[in-house]
């Protein structure tokens, strides 16, 4: 008996040495492979080894797979993978009503359940605690090292096949096949074939257990197609590791060196980690001192005529905002990728939020606009990195990209563009000039109020350049009142032009005008989304629009605002894009704040449509 | 400009900025032996940067008719760090002060140097902030008199000398303000060096810290109280040559050379090359005023290593990394793992 879902969402949570993300990414890679729409959001602890056994040390990984379009990892999931007490106990509640429970009984011995805080008696399996789900009670330690006995490896190293074991148990649940992962093992293991053998013996053990076993026999399986996607060739990639690919792809497409000055932070440095990684590409990555060193040696490689970035979470965009400074009145590129986290402070640094929107907006003393977007998807990563760095190039101005903890985490396919596809990014650069030449105007626009970008080694171009207002066109040290008034206005200006290379604002669901429009900004995009369909497949009068552009705001949103009779606007911060909006279009749309360190999820905001419609 | 120009001198390297400096400033004197030394070395100006943070020396890229940056108070190495492993092939100076590299940019100043880019790197030191009027720097003297010491400074000074040595510097030198020759000479031996050359200089403020420097300079006693250093050549001094250094063990002492128990060969032979000399050397920090006893202070080039610099190094594995052909645009795009939708 085989039971066709639409999606499911699977939680693997185990100690944070039991191998889950590991098991999580190859259940991932499956499921891509086989043609199923997916997104992906690990869940880990920020303590590196932690107590084993404890709730604080357990570690989840949870995807949501389906045939139709998935957005989020699931609010709750239908699945969960529990390796130990403890893993059970921190994760129960997120668990559907009903939903299927893999225990690994060997985690629930005295020990266990001690370590988790049910007390060496209380047996959740056994207590009724569970009595409300489907249990499937697994002794996956025992199973394994029987199926291993013959492999003639340590115990140890037979038990660190656990998971192996269980993952093969979900591709027999979940119908799906068991070869893009033994193709992986025998990868990764390359080096170390006993190794690569035994977790495929245990890949497949666990795999001909659902075959074998009774328990199953009542309730059969599963099965979730492949989703109607654009046909094309598909990779995957976290949040991070699109960012820093846009970052490279953007500099390519310029005919630029990429340089990117960064110091590791949480949840930021896997962007620095994937372009160390990329010297083939003669990506630059300088791991400086500390976060101010990270922006002003982006500054000096930029003022070089390198495409700069410079990638951070909050406490560093704070120590960078001297520099962003600079950056803006030297009028140099510059990319921030500024991935949020829980603040202020240390505050949850392993956390998403979406409380810098702020600080990105108007962090820096002085007059000092500069462009901001934010990115709606771990594949959007990818495409407003890109967005920043021609926006960065062509306006000669550091651009703030905002993604948060959880894009950058989370993984979804993504249709690998052609290079074609790309936009291009033009760089201004001066050309070199002869003695005989008028003298060199460092300052002087163009009719977008650009100036243009003077690379040292360029002859004739010699100049002079600071954080000092300068004087209009010339570039030199001016103290004149009125001067300075027309710089701050020409900087302002051209910031405000960057407008007219964005697109125009689309409502992504939902009728043109109607009762109420959701307006959502970054990673809430998949929620919202989901919650937005179900409301209109309710009959509401409700759409979503999503904005990608913070700072300037798409031409025509205030349109789009007027269009509707309320406007809802979720955030992950107590409400900072709802401040901008009431200011500059002096309409009072309703507030939705969640600042739990943990993303809205669709049931919160559909529930939230219901109650805004029944007011109206 | 042309291929057959004639050789450049100190003036091609002036811009047409007035240097809004105060009369009498050391400062003057540093840049112009910067923009000679410039020209000595022959130079292309369009490929010199030159970088500065913030402070009365750091105005120092407005008035040299090159590239330069004025960035902000303490970034100058971290900015300059940036450009150089970018482009390698510039030829790049930092103007900073004490303040600026040693006080807010203390960070930035020891990890460059650890780094060593290959910096030329003019640490203008004035013992004073000048710019902001007269507080006391991480330079000053114990007991100086400021506005934010009128009760006389507490805090113990820095040795810029010692500090650099210790973050593993490989060109270290000092200089005076007046002295243009000399200074000149290490400003083209540091631009020589492939590394980050530090060239600390004692530079007179005439308004705030006036004479600061003079127990060096003063005409009666700069014979006993300053030492000029000279590779291989024997570390004398004194108003008629007459003092030597030697070494008993590791511990540096005066020796009177026409004394008759003392032999020529027996005193202290300078060698740039010797780290452990150069550490016992920056170590003569003796305030003159403060004490009969002290050792001369030292001048000219303390330390110069070679060492492979962090902008070769990744050149190297960027090199490396491209051996079997650039990466494309289309295999980035890709990556490793993909599959197909038809």
């Amino acid at each position: 008996m085989v039971t066709s879902k639409t999606s499911v969402s699977v939680l693997f949570a185990g100690d944070s040495g039991d191998g889950m993300q590991l098991t999580g990414t190859q259940f991932a890679n499956t499921v891509a492979v086989y043609g199923s729409d997916l997104n992906t959001f690990p869940n880990f602890p920020s303590e590196i080894r932690a107590p084993a056994g404890t709730i604080s040390g357990v570690s989840g990984f949870q995807l949501q797979f389906g045939s139709e379009a998935v957005y989020t990892p699931g609010a709750k999931f239908d699945v969960m993978v529990a390796m130990n007490a403890a893993a059970l106990k921190a994760n129960l509640k997120n668990l559907h009503h009903g939903g299927i429970i893999l225990a690994n009984t060997d985690g629930f011995d005295a020990k266990n359940l001690k370590l988790a805080g049910y007390g060496e008696e209380n047996n959740p399996l056994e207590d009724g605690t569970v009595s409300d789900y489907t249990v499937f009670e697994i002794p996956v330690v025992s199973l394994t090292r029987k199926a291993l006995a013959d492999t003639g490896l340590s115990t140890k190293n037979i038990d660190r096949c656990k998971n192996m074991f269980v993952l093969g148990t979900l591709y027999w649940l979940y119908s799906l096949p068991i070869e893009t992962t033994i193709e992986t093992l025998r990868t990764k293991f390359k080096k170390k074939a006993d190794v690569a053998e035994a977790n495929i013996k245990a890949v497949k053990a666990g795999y001909n257990f659902g075959d074998e076993t009774e328990m199953f026999s009542q309730h059969g399986r599963y099965s979730v197609g492949p989703a109607k996607k654009q046909p094309g060739v598909y990779r995957r990639l976290t949040g991070n590791e699109a960012s820093a690919i846009g970052l490279t792809a953007a500099a390519k497409k310029a005919g630029l060196e990429l340089f990117l000055g960064s110091y590791p932070i949480t949840p930021a440095s896997e962007i620095l980690q994937t372009l160390s990684g990329l010297k083939k590409w003669g990506v630059k990555t300088f791991q400086a001192e500390d976060e101010i060193a990270g922006v002003l040696t982006s500054i000096g490689a930029s003022y070089g005529g390198a495409l700069a970035a410079t990638n951070t979470s909050g406490p560093g965009l704070a120590l960078k905002a001297e520099g962003l400074g600079l950056a803006m009145i030297l009028e140099v590129p510059l990319v921030v990728i500024n991935v949020q986290r829980g603040g202020p402070s240390t505050g949850l640094p392993t956390k998403p939020e979406q409380s810098d929107l702020f600080i990105a907006m108007f962090g820096r003393h002085g007059d000092a606009p500069v462009p901001v977007i934010a990115a709606t998807s771990p594949e959007d990563c990818f495409y407003s990195a890109y967005e920043a760095a021609k926006i960065a190039v062509e306006y000669m101005t550091p651009v703030i990209c905002l993604t948060d903890g959880y894009l950058a985490l989370s993984s979804e396919p993504m249709l690998v563009p052609s290079p074609d596809d790309l936009a291009s990014i033009t760089p201004k650069l001066s050309k070199a000039r002869n003695a005989d030449d008028p003298p060199y105007l460092p300052y002087k626009r163009d009719e977008r109020g650009v100036r243009d970008w003077a690379i040292p080694g360029t002859k004739g171009l010699e100049h002079r350049i600071g954080g000092l207002e300068k004087q209009h066109e010339t570039g030199n040290v001016s103290h004149d009142p009125e001067n300075h008034a027309l710089m701050t206005r020409l900087r302002a200006e051209k910031v405000e032009r960057v407008t007219d290379i964005i697109p125009e604002l689309t409502v992504d669901n939902g009728p043109d005008t109607g009762d109420l429009l959701v307006l959502g900004w970054g990673s809430t995009y998949g929620a919202i989304k989901i919650a937005v369909e179900q409301a209109i497949a309710g009959g509401c009068s409700v759409a979503h629009a999503h904005l990608r552009h913070l700072n300037p705001f798409p031409k025509n949103l205030g349109e789009v605002l007027g269009n509707y009779k309320k406007v809802l606007m979720p955030e992950n911060n107590s409400g900072q894009l709802i401040h901008m909006i009431r200011d500059k279009f002096q309409i009072e749309p309703v507030g939705f704040s969640k600042v739990q360190g943990l993303p809205f999820n669709e049931m919160e905001i559909e529930a939230k449509i219901t109650d805004i419609l029944k007011e109206l | 400009m042309t291929d057959t120009l004639s050789k450049l001198t100190a003036k091609d390297f002036t811009s047409n900025q007035e240097p809004k400096w105060c009369p009498g400033c050391g400062d003057f004197s540093v840049l112009q032996q910067l923009k000679s030394a410039m020209a000595d070395l022959e130079l292309n100006p369009e490929e010199v940067v030159v970088v500065s943070g913030i402070g009365c020396s750091s105005r120092l890229p407005y008035y040299v008719a090159t590239y330069g940056v004025h960035g902000i108070h303490g970034r100058a190495m971290a900015m300059a760090s940036g450009l150089k492993t970018a482009r390698p092939e510039l030829s790049v100076w930092v103007g900073t002060g004490d303040g600026d590299a040693l006080s807010i940019g203390g960070n930035h100043y020891i990890h460059t140097v650890r780094r060593n880019l290959d910096l030329n790197v003019i640490l203008f030191n004035n013992e004073i902030y000048g710019l902001t009027k007269g507080q006391y720097s991480p330079t000053s003297k114990v007991g100086l008199k400021t506005v934010t010491s009128p009760n006389g400074v507490v805090d113990y000074p820095m040795n810029t000398v010692a500090l650099t040595l210790g973050s593993g510097g490989t060109f270290v030198a000092r200089v005076l303000d007046r002295d243009g020759k000399l200074m000149r000479e290490i400003f083209k031996r540091g631009a020589e060096h492939s590394g980050t050359s530090i060239i600390e200089i004692y530079q007179n403020c005439p308004i705030y810290n006036d004479g600061a420097f003079g127990v060096f300079t003063d005409k009666a006693r700069k014979a006993d109280t300053t030492l000029y250093l000279e590779q291989d050549k024997p570390l004398i001094f004194g108003a008629n040559q007459n003092k030597g250094i030697k070494l008993d063990g590791f511990t540096p002492v005066v020796v009177d050379i026409n004394d008759a128990s003392v032999s020529k060969d027996d005193l202290w032979i300078h060698d740039e090359k010797d780290f452990n000399k150069a550490n016992i050397l920056s170590r003569f920090f003796d305030d003159p005023d403060a004490s009969e006893d002290f050792l001369p202070r030292p001048f000219g080039i303390f330390y110069v290593e070679d060492r492979y610099t962090y902008e070769d190094a990744l050149d190297e594995q960027i090199a490396q990394a491209q051996a079997g052909g650039e990466g494309t645009l289309e295999e980035l795009l890709a990556g490793p793992n993909t599959w197909t939708i038809k």
